[in-house]
């Protein structure tokens, strides 16, 4: 790791609060994911990615950037990442999974929020994250307004474009929204100085919506009894989806499915075919967020999906590949992107329908919704959830938690009686 | 046979031993500053196999329990011993409230608990105590001899007890303060019984069910009766030794 102080100093980073950020992330891993029994052995690739997070990815980032590159940091799954790639920009994720820097960020923003709205301004803050630091620009959305707001004050510390996303779906909606990534596709041509052509978007989406195969695949294989790999490292991969470069993510997604398979084939699995199978539904779960999840899977049972950004939200729904225009290809990209059933909009229904859904093709026996706290879009529509569930004859556990660790007890007696419950 | 289960919580611990299905010996201790060690110590003479339950389950599995089981479950499983007729449990312990619904079989299919603070929970009774100059024992009997219209507003421990503290000081009588704070934990165990929409017989456990105000001011919101077992404490115990004599 050593090599790497002098580009995090280069890029401007708090190096004595970085080096207490990466001391505490590895127990964290070694705990939650290493400890694991009779993981797949193409995990390695993951965890080669956990463990160079703040190491080889940045290293290829600051070479993208010396050779004139940008790059661009996101926070939702609705701004479309093929726009950033087509104008030669990389696009990543920004995860904010982690409380950070809350004495900073208490004197700008309530104490009562979001905390994922608190981790990005803790990290930009307290300048503690080098993908962050690496950012040419950062797209915000008028998603929640939370989000909406807080977008505001962070662009006093780093340029931020905000894509206006619209809160129904109806066609005025869509107009707008297929405008909105227009816009931000001249924002990007600006920011990189490169035009974006039918070519370059149409190779962008052709990449992209390989990486959603593969993570589509990687789904499917997970409706399997035994499942052949855990809730954890699913999840894992979906949260490095956001980050990575597309092309060798994508092969690596598609190699660990290959030993699925194998594993399908001989009847392995990570946990016994009568484990508990459990749906998590809600709010994203960003890296390094893995609580609730662990917990989880601590208990015996076994996560067969997410029904959340991070998870299927993110991947499901391709892009059609054979506009014949750029137009063509915008609205495709419209299209696509508004049908994301996040809870900021209204009515939202195809969430719940889609849940249901879920719950037969992956053989699930329960539904465990997590929101965050002070998530008021999730907390308010797990209420809608809840009742589909129970109309449904679904049993359903309702959570709401925040990043830090004080009620994993409190936590673990609800899951572990939910478990028992479906046993 | 012998068989033991034991209760981890956060302010006590309580022991149950069974044999041919018939409670043995039953006990209950302040969970101290070792609890694990306690709990052991307790079990040791009786040489059965240990099912546990509580906070301290998953160190009890570590070191000397076979077997572990959520309270929730414990619950289920010893209230049904007790009361065979029950449909659904109030527990009010140390630190938690939690609700429970049974089907007629006795399986568990709905439960909440109330979230991270102590509001409604034996510790709030605790601190609201002695903030009236009783012991844990006397604030119950003293409420019901408090004169009903008082309202404490406040949920939060250390809120309501600013706010008991100010009517103290306004010269308004102890007792009717005392009912009014059990007016406000009983009707937010009312309101978490109404979220698993309750079914009577009502069965209350817990160290909280000792006292005959809460007992009074539950059943007359929720008109209906509100039974409460001969020792409340130990019936999370009681369910770990019935589990414990399914597993061998
Ligand atoms: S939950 Fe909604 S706002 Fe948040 S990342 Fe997903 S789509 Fe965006
Ligand atoms: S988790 Fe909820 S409150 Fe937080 S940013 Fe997402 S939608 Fe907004």
């Amino acid at each position: 790791m050593s090599d790497y102080r002098k580009m995090w100093a280069d890029l401007g980073l708090d190096l004595d609060a970085h080096d207490q950020l990466l001391q505490a992330l590895p127990p964290t891993y070694h705990d939650v994911y290493l400890t694991q029994t009779n993981r797949p052995q193409k995990m390695d690739y993951f965890d080669f990615v956990v463990n160079e997070i703040h190491g080889l990815r940045i290293q290829e980032l600051q070479q993208h950037k010396q050779q004139g590159g940008k790059v661009i940091g996101t926070f939702c799954v609705f701004v479309p990442e093929e726009i950033v790639r087509s104008a030669g920009g990389i696009c990543i994720g920004l995860c904010s999974g982690l409380e950070t820097g809350s004495g900073e960020v208490e004197k700008i923003l309530p104490r009562q929020i979001c905390p994922l709205i608190k981790s990005f301004m803790g990290f930009k803050l307290g300048k503690i994250c080098p993908y962050f630091e690496s950012c040419d620009l950062v797209v915000g959305e008028t998603t929640c307004d939370g989000k909406k707001k807080a977008f505001e004050l962070l662009n006093d510390y780093i340029p931020v474009h905000v894509m206006e996303t619209p809160q129904m779906k109806r066609e005025r909606d869509y107009k707008l929204w297929l405008k909105e990534i227009k816009d931000f596709a001249v924002k990007i041509e600006d920011i990189t100085g490169q035009k974006i052509t039918a070519a370059s978007l149409k190779q962008s989406i052709i990449d992209t919506n390989a990486k959603r195969q593969a993570l589509l695949r990687l789904a499917s294989l997970r409706r399997h009894k035994p499942a052949p790999i855990s809730g954890k490292d699913s999840l894992l991969i979906e949260q490095i989806a956001m980050y990575d470069d597309v092309t060798r993510f994508t092969q690596k997604v598609n190699e660990l499915c290959d030993e699925l398979e194998e594993r399908i084939n001989s009847g392995t699995g990570v946990a016994p075919a009568n484990a508990p199978r459990i749906i998590l539904s809600g709010t994203p779960m960003a890296i390094p967020n893995w609580k609730v999840p662990h917990i989880i899977e601590s208990t015996g049972a076994i996560i067969v999906a997410e029904e959340m950004c991070t998870g299927l939200r993110y991947f499901e729904g391709l892009v059609p590949e054979d506009a014949s225009s750029l137009e063509e290809a915008y609205a495709n990209l419209a299209q696509r992107y508004l049908n994301i059933n996040c809870a900021v909009f209204t009515p939202n229904n195809n969430r719940t329908q889609r849940l249901m859904e879920l719950v037969e093709e992956y053989q699930a026996d329960g539904v465990i919704h997590v929101s965050l706290s002070f998530c008021d879009p999730y907390s308010i529509e797990a209420t809608q959830v809840e009742k589909a569930c129970r109309q449904a004859g679904i049993p359903i556990l309702k959570l709401e938690t925040d990043y830090g660790q004080e009620d994993t007890e409190q936590l673990k007696t609800r899951v572990e009686a939910f478990c028992e419950m479906l046993r | 046979m012998r068989r033991a289960g034991v209760d981890i919580g956060s302010r006590t611990i309580a022991v149950v031993v069974m044999e041919e299905g018939k409670i043995i010996y039953s006990t209950v201790v302040d969970t101290g500053y070792q609890p694990n060690e306690t709990a052991a110590a307790l079990l040791t003479p009786f040489a059965a196999p240990v099912v546990a339950t509580g906070y301290g389950r998953h160190a009890a599995k570590a070191s000397f329990a076979r077997e572990i089981i959520t309270e929730i479950k414990a619950h289920a499983l010893g209230t049904a011993y007790l009361f065979p007729e029950v449909r659904t449990i109030l527990d009010i312990g140390g630190q938690d409230t939690k609700a429970i619904l049974l089907s007629p079989q006795k399986a568990v299919v709905d439960f909440v608990m109330n979230d991270k603070c102590s509001a409604g929970t034996g510790k709030f009774l605790e601190v609201m105590a002695a903030a009236l100059g009783y012991d844990i024992g006397e604030i119950g009997p003293a409420a019901l001899a408090g004169k009903p219209g008082l309202k404490i507003s406040n949920m939060c421990t250390v809120f309501a007890e600013s706010e008991a503290i100010s009517l103290l000081h306004r010269g308004t009588p102890r007792q009717d303060i005392a009912l009014a704070l059990h007016q406000s934990v009983a009707e937010r165990a009312a309101s978490l019984l109404k979220k698993i929409s309750f079914v009577p017989p009502l069965v209350f456990t817990g160290g909280v069910a000792q006292n005959p105000c809460l007992v009074k001011l539950l059943s007359e919101i929720l008109s209906t009766t509100v039974y409460v077992p001969a020792s409340p404490q130990i019936v999370g115990a009681l369910g770990a030794a019935l589990h414990c004599a399914t597993l061998i």
